[in-house]
């Protein structure tokens, strides 16, 4: 492993406690990820990454800001890529997943919030992850009152913009989001200190869209009864991705395609023929929580689909690029990112339609809905999906936790009561 | 008959239960003792104990089932407590269509069972509230056997505490002692407060109309299965073996495993 201990002392960061960090990370990336059987090759660079996963990322956005280039951290996929790469502008997740940060995060945070906020305010706070200290400027938004308030925390130690997005999706609202979108541009503009153009608008959307195309090919091939790839494995891609050069992103996606399409045509499976294909839905899994697919996975199911930010949600639906003016482009983005079906909107039926569309498609025997602790959102919206799937004869489960070891016996029951159940 | 023996092994946060059962399906033993400290020298203990006949049968066959199902070392195989409860219960009750309330130890589960097979079953959270745990903590502080408290229950009068969590509870009931309140009217209230949460955690799943059977430790207590009649408007069925759902229904799975 390559020597980042200078690079972390100079972004400020508290290194005893990043050690510790950094100690038990390899134990859980070997316990999930190394375990597996007959993985991809392809996965190799994902490998890499998270073995290095606060060095080598890190010193690329360090060195590309030597460059005078600008890095916008941003926590929910409402916030659009496209118009700071136009700008170029670096864009990097900003997401905790790991229990680590939550101590840290309930000092100025009441307990019952949930622990992706609370890990996003320890990481920033504890001075213990290097994206949270790189990015010169955080992009927050408006989803859910939970994340409100934290931006509000967090912009007194750095400097926060935020996005406000609409909690309905009426014509007025797309209107209003675009409106947010371009005031947006002129914020990055002057951030960066480039002007924005139709043509460079384009092109962006033109790399993202090519990100989304080939995450979206990976995924296809899960699709497949023949199962090249676990869902470990797409998971830890999706994560990735996030913090990723969106033009490398598409490459490494497509290398893996390419193979998993190729074991398709070999019969290459990951798992026994009829085990019980699982789709999950509900909050996103950021960087380390892979809790609940390893569960799922060692319990005898596989997950072929996540309908959640850190999966579909990501990268469905490409942006129109054949607007000719920023306007045009701008309206193009806003109605491409409202089609996302978070829980903050009311009413939301077009997640449910999602669920049910997704888990035919990806031919799940069964559909785990699992949210954080404390988001009342997606909780409140269990129940509306738990009936929708009934309706349609698809086996349902739903589970709450959080990123705590304690609750994994109680999971791993109903889990494999879940499968039990689906086995007949 | 061709000699093989099913051994259910249940390990409760409480008690272990194990049935024994033959190849017609006839129990032929069974036992209940407390988990105690260690699920593994209580499975060995187990064992131990088994008639040799059985024990040293190469045909018999362990299904290990409960929250401690994994410290089981001799088990052929580990079921989850749904199945097996589920399961239990079929036999049990001699019914194909029916809702099983599970109150055990740590957790209370409802499972939905249709044609014989599981199609539905929730189990609460984290917090002990609506569980025997929660009988037994309050049992405690009002100085009496869980048993006892019920049959005091039965003569008390309307009085409500309002925490579900175990912790709060227990306060409230301190406060109510000091208060004076009648010691039955207290019990009155935890039980309530059990069946309560058991109501409302039934709503997220479709009981419909089939019968609904009483599992787990608490089917003793028949003032708890007439206070779930109360609160749910329709008969619930238990029987004495009802505490073994979980067992037989392992013991089930391994005359059934190869
Ligand atoms: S779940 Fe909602 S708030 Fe969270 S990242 Fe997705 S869109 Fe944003
Ligand atoms: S999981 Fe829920 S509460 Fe947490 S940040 Fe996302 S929307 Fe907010």
């Amino acid at each position: 492993m390559a020597d980042y201990v200078k690079m972390w002392e100079n972004l400020g960061m508290d290194l005893e406690s990043h050690d510790m960090l950094c100690q038990v990370l390899p134990t859980a990336v070997g316990d999930v990820f190394m375990t597996q059987e007959n993985r991809p090759k392809a996965m190799d660079f994902w490998d890499l990454v998270i073995s290095e996963v606060h060095g080598i990322r890190p010193a690329e956005l360090i060195e590309e800001q030597k460059k005078g280039r600008k890095v916008f951290g941003t926590f929910c996929v409402f916030v659009p890529d496209e118009v700071i790469i136009a700008a170029d502008g670096i864009v990097t997740g900003l997401c905790g997943g790991s229990q680590f940060w939550v101590p840290g995060g309930e000092e100025v945070l009441p307990k019952n919030t949930c622990p992706l906020i609370k890990a996003s305010v320890g990481a920033r706070l504890g001075r213990t992850c290097p994206f949270f200290r790189i990015a010169d400027v955080y992009v927050g938004e408006t989803t859910c009152d939970g994340k409100k308030k934290a931006y509000e925390i967090l912009g007194q130690d750095v400097p926060m913009y935020i996005m406000d997005v609409p909690q309905m999706k009426r014509p007025k609202d797309i209107l209003k989001w675009k409106e947010e979108i371009a005031e947006f541009a002129e914020k990055v503009e002057e951030i960066t200190g480039n002007k924005l153009s139709a043509d460079k608008l384009k092109e962006a959307i033109r790399i993202v869209n090519e990100k989304r195309k080939a995450m979206k090919r990976v995924y296809d091939a899960r699709k497949s009864v023949c199962l090249p790839i676990s869902g470990r494995d797409t998971l830890l891609m999706t994560q990735i991705s996030f913090f990723d050069d969106p033009e490398r992103c598409a490459k490494m996606c497509n290398r893996l395609a390419d193979e998993l399409e190729q074991r398709i045509k070999d019969g290459v499976s990951v798992v026994p023929e009829g085990t019980k294909r699982i789709l999950v839905t509900g909050t996103p899994l950021a960087v380390p929580n892979w809790k609940l697919h390893n569960i799922i996975e060692t319990s005898g199911a596989v997950v072929v689909c996540e309908e959640m930010c850190t999966g579909t949600r990501y990268f469905e639906n490409l942006v129109d690029d054949s607007g000719e003016t920023l306007d045009d482009l701008y309206m193009a983005l806003s109605e491409r990112y409202m089609k996302n079906n978070c829980a903050c909107f009311t009413p939301n039926p077009g997640r449910i339609d999602d669920i049910i569309r997704l888990a035919k498609e990806y031919k799940a025997d069964g559909v785990i809905d699992c949210s954080l602790k404390f988001c009342g959102l997606y909780d409140i919206e269990k129940k509306s999906v738990a009936e929708a799937l009934k309706a349609e004869g698809i086996p349902v489960l739903s589970l709450e936790t959080d990123y705590e070891d304690s609750d994994a016996g109680q999971l791993r029951t109903r889990i494999e009561a879940f499968v039990e159940m689906l086995n007949g | 008959m061709d000699g093989k023996y099913g051994v259910g092994i249940d390990i409760g946060s409480t008690c272990a239960k194990t049935v024994i059962i033959d190849s017609e399906g006839m129990i032929v033993w069974k036992d209940l003792r407390p988990t105690g400290w260690s699920s593994v020298d209580t499975a060995e203990a187990i064992r131990k104990d088994l008639p040799p006949e059985i024990r040293n049968n190469e045909k018999t066959r362990f299904v290990a089932t409960g929250y401690g199902r994994v410290s089981v070392p001799f088990a052929d195989k580990c079921v989850t407590e749904i199945s097996c409860h589920a399961k239990g219960a079929v036999k049990l009750f001699g019914l194909r269509d029916l809702n099983v309330i599970d109150i055990g130890g740590q957790d209370t589960k409802l499972i939905v069972i249709r044609g014989g097979a599981v199609t539905e079953f929730i189990m609460n959270d984290k917090c002990s509230a609506g569980t025997g745990r929660f009988l037994e903590v309050m049992a405690n502080t009002l100085s009496v056997s869980p048993a006892a408290m019920c049959r005091m229950a039965e003569q008390g009068n309307e009085t409500r505490i309002s925490s579900l969590c175990t912790v709060f509870a227990e306060s409230e009931v301190i406060n109510l002692i000091g208060m004076g309140t009648p010691r039955e009217n207290i019990a009155w209230a935890i039980v309530d407060s059990i069946v309560q949460k058991v109501k409302t955690q039934a709503g997220k799943i479709r009981l419909e109309k089939e019968p609904l059977c009483l599992t787990g430790g608490l089917c003793d207590f028949s003032y708890v299965q007439k206070k779930l009649e109360i609160v749910f408007g329709r008969d619930v069925l238990t029987t004495p073996d009802a505490r073994f759902a979980g067992a037989l229904g392992a013991a089930e799975y391994a005359v059934l495993s190869g």
